[in-house]
């Protein structure tokens, strides 16, 4: 790997940039390796990474269907922020926002993290309740959250309506200075070439049609588009599609996957200075630093493989953007799309050793998995290297639903992103 | 925006209409207190989310306001057939053959 820095882009600029070299390779898969894991997003490649970084376990196959990143990891609004309410989130949203800190460092790629602040509106009393609880529980667990008035909301982010007659009415908002965005696909690439240059073979268009199990019912291996790749320890990381792999290897999933939309406007002059997020009108909005509004919706309501959802569901969002914007009202949208996210009865994720000798899971990350790629990816890390979780994993099983010991974020209404 | 026949109005209506209420041919436990506590995670979190032909109930929330049942394609998104509740699953092996996904898993 030719490491990124000032110098060697004086030297690339006197050649003519001629010089610089693919970022990752892509070779033929191997007959076997220690460890494959499925899915090449953010939260496999980070996997892979760590694993090779932190566990010195370099004989590793990332196997994707489509493309590196060209999941969810690709299609996410990029809203980074921890202040969920229950300790389990804490430990594992805040492990990752401080790697987040330093991450562009740690990779030698600039993913772009950009903390400018998220601010989550309150509409109704309900909201104004839930967001007051939220603070207080975040800051027992030294998550930063504060309260503001809609006049200090609208300080922070001037584009905001909080007139009276507004549709929906500012009550207040959470403000958690410390969240923001990093650039999605920056992220990928950056943990793709960190694991390929200690030894990671990323193999692309490999899709896994089944998982191989031994006569003693641990993991042998995967069925894939490209012959047998056998692995005694299998990491499925495959978001919407994990109840489909872990069928392949007998595992019943509490896991629902349905579309979930985004789209961008056309490039404007910096004009929004922060993230936004409305969870009771599911209007999420920031701007990129390519100068796009970038906004995401709520999910549509059936379940689906489709990666396309309804146009109502974005018109609701749209609508609701140019209420609580009115500057925005005059922008044209230039792309919409879909993702496919895997949504738990409790949601919150599942990081855990299954049922299955040898099989691992991390799923269940919904709307909002983006922010916790590199916390998830260092510990989900650690469990398949020790076959056993990290503390800051060991609650989010997948006996909890058998057990009872849910980490309800659901119930406690902090939903999406 | 899907159409969606419901089965008791007799006519294609927009999915506006309609509030889709998850998986179908979920029995609830007649004596839901005696059951295992895995008996009780089978009903009540652990769900086929198939590739593929899915059952599953809707509502004519904003029309009849009746539960009703649907098989659809959950690659396409297409629907195969909606019927009343209560009447009988149909065989998957039916709509096999027009389904885009995977195989159908129940
Ligand atoms: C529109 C949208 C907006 C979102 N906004 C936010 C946000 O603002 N903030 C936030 O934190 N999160 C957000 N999320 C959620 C976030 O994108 C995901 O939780 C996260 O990116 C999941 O990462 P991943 O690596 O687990 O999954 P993915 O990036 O989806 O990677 C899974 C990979 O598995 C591969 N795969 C699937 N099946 C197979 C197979 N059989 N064989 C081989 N490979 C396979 C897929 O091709 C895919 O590349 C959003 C999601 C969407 C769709
Ligand atoms: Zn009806």
């Amino acid at each position: 790997m030719r490491k990124y820095s000032v110098f060697a882009i004086a030297r690339e600029a006197l050649r003519g940039h001629k010089g610089w070299p693919a970022q990752w390779s892509s070779p033929e898969p191997k007959a076997s390796y220690d460890v494959v894991i499925v899915g090449a997003g953010g939260h496999g490649l980070a996997t892979a990474y760590y694993l090779a970084s932190e566990y010195g376990i370099t004989n590793i196959a990332v196997l994707d269907k489509g493309w590196l990143g060209g999941g969810n990891t690709g299609r996410n609004t990029t809203i980074i922020r921890s202040n969920y309410l229950y300790d389990e989130s804490a430990g594992i949203y805040n492990h990752a926002m401080k790697l987040w800190d330093g991450l562009s460092q740690e990779l030698n790629y600039n993913v772009m993290y950009s903390p400018r602040g998220v601010m989550m509106l309150a509409h109704n009393v309900h909201d104004v309740q839930v967001f007051k609880r939220h603070i207080h529980a975040n800051r027992l667990n030294g998550v930063d959250n504060q309260w503001l008035s809609p006049e200090a909301a609208k300080a922070f982010c001037p584009p905001l309506n909080i007139a009276g007659n507004a549709r929906y009415p500012i009550m207040g908002a959470a403000l958690q200075r410390r969240g923001g965005t990093a650039r999605h696909d920056a992220v990928a690439w950056g943990y793709a070439r960190g694991a390929a240059a200690r030894g990671v073979d990323i193999i692309q268009n490999c899709e896994v049609t089944g998982i191989r199990r031994g006569a003693d019912g641990a993991v042998a291996g995967v069925e894939t588009a490209r012959g047998f790749i056998g692995a005694s320890k299998v990491g499925v990381v495959a978001a919407g599609h994990s109840t489909v792999l872990m069928d392949m290897a007998g595992v019943r999933m509490p896991l629902e996957s349905y579309p979930l939309q985004a789209l961008v406007s056309e490039p404007v002059k910096p004009c929004f200075p922060c993230v936004v997020m409305s969870n009771t009108v599911h209007a999420y909005i920031s701007q990129s630093d390519k100068g796009e509004l970038v906004i995401g919706a709520g999910t549509d309501q059936y379940t689906s493989y489709s990666q396309t959802g309804g146009l109502h569901i974005i018109q609701h969002t749209l609508d609701a953007i140019c209420e609580m914007f009115p500057m925005f009202t005059r922008m044209k949208m230039l792309r919409s799309w879909g993702g496919i996210v895997d949504v738990t009865p409790d949601r919150s994720p599942i990081l855990a050793k299954t049922p299955v000798k040898g099989l691992y899971v991390n799923c269940g990350w919904g709307t909002g998995g983006f922010k916790a790629t590199p916390g998830s990816g260092h510990v989900f890390a650690h469990t398949i290297a020790r076959d056993e979780p990290h503390p800051i994993n060991a609650p989010f099983t997948l006996e909890r639903f058998r057990t009872g010991r849910l980490i309800d974020e659901a119930a406690a209404a902090a939903v999406a992103h | 925006m899907l159409l969606i026949h419901c089965p008791y109005c007799e006519e294609e209506r927009p999915e506006l209409e309609f509030r889709h209420a998850g998986e179908a041919h979920v029995a609830r436990p007649v004596e839901i207190t005696a059951e295992s506590d895995e008996a009780f995670e089978g009903y009540f979190f652990i769900r086929a989310n198939p590739r593929g032909i899915a059952y599953e109930r809707w509502r004519h929330i904003h029309g009849c306001g009746r539960f009703f049942n649907a098989v659809r394609d959950t690659v396409s998104d297409r629907f195969f057939a909606t019927y009343k509740a209560g009447r009988k699953k149909p065989d998957a092996a039916k709509f096999a053959g027009a389904a885009t996904g995977g195989k159908d898993k129940r």
